[in-house]
């Protein structure tokens, strides 16, 4: 990393550093950050397909072992971008060590643009870690490598900036667990990870629509197996929304200082 | 001191409120660069607050303030390279060790690589090297409070604001560090500081204000904030007995039979003297002392500054 360190204009080596620490932040903490959803998304899988696997059949051609993977990688890889923006945002405030970068130069936009990227990557690092893991035992295709890409990064980037926002909002870890254990755990569970949401009556595949988690998981899916219950571009357009919405909020809680600069 | 040189902090009529409490009353305050400026009051006279809105971390209901000429709110970015802020509280960060805080510090403020001599250098003058290496969580207090030190310092600001830097450290290190404190002013950094310990800013502060309900109600050098109270105390060690009647106008303070009297005039000493003999009482110990900084604030403020007094320290209540 020092090479990108002399790289990096001045104006830019604090979001740069910010991000750096942010990265090396989660990675002391590996065994918790990215190791543990590996093992978690594992079991799941291990678990799911067992109990599952001669009894249902989403996509043709499709075995239901290599239905689950895109789902539990893009729920571990949705959850662990949350995490890692909300609960250092939440730790640093809690422990006051936020006041070590409210005093720098760091604008609004370099401050969400570095906590943002270092909950992409290890949304990623969690979400490859668990596909290679996972080869080894399923049969994996993948049709459109580029929309994987596309809804992974989509995806990280909706999450990280949802995180930010529940950091900035929340006072203490008791807040920002109701996030995680009542927003984003339901939304994940319910939004198609472990079936397709035509198996679903009509009246819940309606409900399923309104939950944009269902368009990260589609589309990611649709990138491995070419089908997916919706249009892969109604998800894009779906998820890019929310993003720039959520975007636009965090950004405007960071630049009139609420909840950090009274 | 140069006139034409910007000040190092400049502030203008700010008032902050929070709901209806007003914690700032229209303050106006210019600092100039290369003082040593001491900001000195009771609880909740708006000291934190005021230095929050230096450091960009509170925003001011009304006024401006500037930093070397930067604006804090319209050019925040200039205004917060120019300036370091040590912190009240031992706040930390817990995955890193001292030298990789400093650097990540350092690189918020756009430093690189090139800047690592400079925090090699601020961690040995601080007596940091052998803990260089060591995680924030593993230190005592005391080597706390000087890496948050060390972290002020890491951009080379020119203004450097300390909030009660020497707060529960031993004697040593608050030598340690008035020493290194003083050093950094000799080299040309203004110095701001806010501290419990009114013998501290005697010792080191050429200019002091006093606050007091969100204003300042004075703002002199320590020099003539003393001359303007040629009084002194004397301080009789009676034992069991209680002070004469006739002299309680005079008392400041008393109890475990030591009894700090305020004197106007010189000759006030026979007085007392003679009321004691009137009264049978003996003098087992008796001390001169000069008026220091809690008997100026104690005129000026009309109370009691809110903690105890020894001959080490005078304790003026949190910031």
């Amino acid at each position: 990393m020092n090479l990108i360190d002399n790289l990096i204009s001045p104006q830019w080596r604090g979001t740069y550093t910010l991000f750096k620490k942010e990265l090396f932040r989660f990675w002391r903490v590996a065994f918790q950050t990215v190791a543990s959803p590996v093992l978690t998304s594992l079991l799941y899988l291990l678990i799911f397909s067992h109990v599952l696997e001669n009894h249902v059949q989403v996509y043709k051609d499709v075995p239901y072992k290599a239905f689950l993977i895109p789902g539990l990688i893009m729920m571990s890889l949705l959850q662990n971008a949350f995490a890692n923006s909300s609960s250092s945002l939440v730790q640093s405030k809690i422990m006051g060590s936020i006041v070590f970068v409210l005093l720098t130069p760091i604008s609004y936009a370099q401050f969400f643009i570095a906590f943002l990227a270092a909950a992409i990557i290890r949304g990623f690092l969690v979400g490859f870690s668990i596909y290679f893991v996972a080869i080894w035992f399923v049969d994996l295709s993948i049709v459109h490598p580029l929309w994987i890409f596309v809804f992974a990064l989509l995806g990280s980037a909706l999450l990280g900036t949802f995180g930010i926002i529940a950091g900035i909002w929340s006072d203490k870890f008791d807040q920002m667990a109701a996030f995680q254990n009542f927003v984003i755990m339901p939304l994940t569970f319910l939004s198609g990870v472990f079936y397709s949401i035509h198996s679903l009556p009509p009246f819940w595949q309606a409900v399923s629509k309104f939950n944009p988690f269902f368009y990260m998981i589609d589309g990611f899916r649709y990138g491995f197996f070419g089908q997916s219950d919706i249009s892969p571009w109604l998800s894009f357009v779906v998820v890019l929304s929310f993003l720039l919405g959520l975007a636009w909020l965090a950004l405007k809680m960071l630049k009139s200082g609420y909840k950090l600069r009274a | 001191m140069d006139k034409k040189l910007t000040p190092a902090v400049k502030i203008e009529k700010i008032h902050k409120s929070f709901g209806q409490l007003h914690a700032l009353n229209g303050i106006d305050l210019t600092i100039e660069q290369g003082e040593f400026f001491g900001l000195l009051g009771p609880n909740g006279a708006g000291k934190s607050t005021l230095i929050n809105i230096l450091a960009g971390l509170l925003k001011p209901t009304q006024g401006k303030v500037a930093i070397m000429g930067h604006d804090v709110v319209d050019n925040y970015q200039a205004a917060r390279m120019s300036l370091g802020v040590v912190p009240q509280e031992l706040v930390f960060d817990p995955f890193f060790n001292v030298r990789e805080m400093l650097r990540f510090q350092a690189g918020y403020f756009g430093r690189g690589r090139e800047n690592d001599a400079w925090v090699d250098e601020v961690i040995e003058n601080l007596g940091l090297t052998d803990k260089a290496q060591t995680n924030m969580r593993k230190l005592s207090g005391g080597m706390k409070r000087r890496a948050l030190i060390a972290q002020a310092l890491v951009h080379k600001p020119p203004v450097i604001v300390l909030d009660e830097p020497t707060a529960g450290v031993d004697v040593e290190l608050r030598q340690m560090l008035w020493a290194f404190i003083k050093k950094l002013n000799n080299d040309g950094h203004t110095i701001i500081l806010t501290t419990h310990y009114l013998e501290e800013a005697e010792t080191l502060c050429e200019r002091v204000a006093m606050m007091k309900q969100g204003k300042i109600v004075a703002l002199d050098t320590t020099s003539n904030l003393l001359s303007k109270l040629p009084g002194k105390n004397l301080r009789l060690t009676l034992g069991q007995a209680s002070l004469p009647s006739t002299l309680l106008p005079m008392l400041k303070n008393g109890e475990n039979g030591i009894f700090t009297l305020a004197l106007t005039e010189l000759n006030q000493i026979e007085f007392a003297l003679s009321e004691l003999r009137k009264a049978n009482i003996s003098v087992q110990d008796m001390q001169l002392i000069e008026a220091d900084l809690e008997d100026v604030f104690m005129s000026l403020v009309g109370e009691k500054a809110g903690g105890e007094k020894s001959d080490v320290q005078i304790h003026l209540g949190d910031a």
